[in-house]
C-alpha cells in the first residue's frame, strides 16, 4: 500500500522522489495511475502529489516563440485555450479524443507523455510540433526532444528521482498546418487502434507522428519541397512517412488492418493539415 | 466520526473536505478512492461504483465545480477541496434536470443515472445552450447498459430549454 505525500515545494517533491527511487511515483491527474494501482500493475511505496507544489513552472506560459506547458495543466484546460487552438490544432483534436470530459478535467498533458503509452493520443501531435521536455532532479534540469524521450512501452528518459516539469512547444512556422486523425472502435472512452498527426510546411515538407503502430510513438518526416498536388509525389511521400510503422496484432486490430488504415489516415491527416495552411502566410 | 473508527491506526490519514456544502473529516488509507470515501465514510451512496477505472462514469461527481470520475481520485487528494455529489445538486427535492429525466422516461434500471445527471449538470453549467452533438460528447463518458441514450439526450435538451425560459 502506497503512502501519500503532498509537498508544497519543488525541492521537497524532488527530494521525496530521489529518496523513493523506483518505488516512488509522481501523481498529477491519476487517471492512469489509479487504474494501475487498482489492478496491481503499479505498486509504488510512495505517491508524490504535485498539485500543491507552488514553485513548479506555471500551467501555461505563452511567448512569441511558443507555449510552455507545466506538469499540472489538464487536457480540459488545454482544449479550451485560444492560443493552443490556433497554433496547435492537431494537439487540440487529439486531446479531445482522450477519455471523456471527466477524464480530461483531471488528466495532465505532461503526465500523459510520461506514461509513455505507445497509443497515447497526445503523443503524435506533440512529436509533430517538435515538443521538448524539461527533466528535473536534485542534480539540476536537462532537456530532450520528445522523440528522444520515448524509449519504449511505458519507458522514458525520466528515471528514478526525476520529474518532467515542462513541455515546450515551438511556435509553428508561418504557412504551416497540422491535423490529427484516429481510428477507434468507439468514439469515447476507448484507446486508439491507430492514430496519426500530420504537419505540413509551407513548401509541402511533411512530418508525421504515429500512435499504436510501434513500441513507442513514432516520428517521421519527408523534407520539402513536396508537390502535394502531384498524386505520384504525394503517394511516394506518404509511403515513406509510414514505412517506420511496426504494428502488432491485438484486440483492437490486426497488424495488416493497422498498416492498411494507417496509410489511409495519414493521407487524410496530411490533406487536412495542408488545407489549414494560411494562404497569406504561404504567399509571403 | 466515521463508521470505521475501530480500524484507525497509523496507516490512516485524516482528510478534511467539503461535501455538498458541509465540512467533513474522514480517516482513510492513502489508496482509498474518493468514490469509496464518499460512499463508505461520508455515507452518501448516490455516487455509484461500477467499473472503478474511469470507463463508465457512474461515479461522476463535481470536484471544485468540475466533473471528475471519483474512482480516479484518491480521497486524500480531496483534502481542502469541495465535492458535490448527486445528493448535493439540490438542497431539497429534485432538480429541474432530474425532473426532466423522469419526464423523458430516461431512467430505466437507473444505476447510471446519478453519473449521467452530474455530467449533464456540469455541461449545462458550462454551456447553457448545448446542441445535440455537444450533449452526446459531454455524456460520452457515461455508459448506460440499458442503452437509454435517446431519452437521456432529450432530458438534457428539455432542461436547457426550461432554464432558458422556454416551454421545455
Amino acid at each position: 500500500m502506497p503512502k501519500y505525500y503532498r509537498p508544497t515545494t519543488r525541492a521537497d517533491a524532488l527530494a521525496a522522489l530521489a529518496e523513493g527511487g523506483e518505488r516512488a511515483r509522481p501523481l498529477v491527474g491519476g487517471t492512469d495511475l489509479l487504474v494501475g494501482l487498482r489492478h496491481h500493475t503499479l505498486e509504488p511505496d510512495l505517491l508524490v502529489d504535485l498539485k500543491a507544489v507552488n514553485d513548479l513552472p506555471d500551467p501555461v506560459v505563452v511567448t512569441d516563440e511558443g507555449v510552455q506547458i507545466g506538469a499540472t495543466w489538464t487536457l480540459g484546460e488545454l482544449v479550451a485555450h485560444p492560443v493552443v487552438q490556433q497554433w496547435y490544432p492537431a494537439l487540440v483534436e487529439a486531446a479531445l479524443t482522450v477519455g471523456s470530459v471527466a477524464i480530461r478535467n483531471r488528466a495532465s498533458l505532461v503526465a500523459n507523455s510520461c506514461n509513455a503509452s505507445p497509443a497515447a493520443d497526445t503523443a503524435p501531435p506533440l512529436l509533430v510540433h517538435d515538443a521538448r521536455v524539461t527533466i528535473a532532479s536534485l542534480d539540476g534540469d536537462r532537456t530532450a526532444s520528445l522523440d528522444e524521450f520515448f524509449l519504449g512501452p511505458r519507458r522514458t528518459l525520466c528515471g528514478p528521482g526525476e520529474l518532467v516539469t515542462r513541455i515546450d512547444l515551438p511556435r509553428p512556422a508561418p504557412g504551416s498546418g497540422s491535423a490529427f486523425r484516429r481510428l477507434t472502435r468507439r468514439r469515447g472512452v476507448d484507446l486508439a487502434t491507430v492514430s496519426v498527426a500530420a504537419g505540413v510546411a509551407r513548401d509541402g515538407g511533411l512530418v508525421l507522428g504515429m500512435g499504436a503502430v510501434g513500441p513507442r510513438p513514432l516520428r517521421t518526416e519527408v523534407p520539402g519541397p513536396v508537390d502535394l498536388a502531384d498524386e505520384a509525389a504525394l503517394g511516394e511521400a506518404l509511403d515513406r512517412l509510414v514505412s517506420a510503422a511496426t504494428p502488432i496484432s491485438d484486440v483492437r486490430g490486426s497488424r495488416e488492418y493497422r498498416l492498411a488504415t494507417l496509410r489511409v489516415l495519414t493521407s487524410r491527416a496530411v490533406l487536412a493539415a495542408a488545407a489549414r495552411r494560411n494562404p497569406r502566410e504561404m504567399a509571403s | 466520526m466515521t463508521t470505521h473508527d475501530h480500524l484507525v491506526d497509523d496507516t490512516l490519514q485524516a482528510v478534511t473536505l467539503t461535501v455538498n456544502g458541509s465540512e467533513r473529516t474522514v480517516a482513510v488509507p492513502a489508496h482509498r478512492t474518493l468514490l469509496d470515501g464518499l460512499r463508505d465514510e461520508v455515507g452518501l451512496p448516490g455516487t455509484k461504483s461500477c467499473c472503478a477505472e474511469g470507463e463508465c462514469g457512474a461515479c461522476t461527481v463535481l470536484l471544485d465545480g468540475k466533473a471528475v470520475n471519483s474512482c480516479l481520485v484518491l480521497c486524500v487528494e480531496a483534502e481542502g477541496h469541495e465535492v458535490t455529489t448527486v445528493e448535493g445538486l439540490s438542497a431539497d427535492g429534485l432538480t429541474d434536470l432530474q425532473e426532466e429525466f423522469l419526464n423523458a422516461g430516461a431512467v430505466q434500471c437507473g444505476f447510471c443515472i446519478p453519473g449521467q445527471v452530474v455530467s449533464a449538470e456540469y455541461l449545462l453549467r458550462t454551456n447553457p445552450d448545448p446542441d445535440e452533438a455537444q450533449i452526446r460528447e459531454a455524456l460520452s463518458g457515461n455508459l448506460c447498459r440499458c442503452a437509454g441514450y435517446q431519452r437521456i439526450v432529450r432530458a438534457v435538451q428539455a432542461t436547457a430549454a426550461r432554464r432558458r425560459g422556454g416551454d421545455g
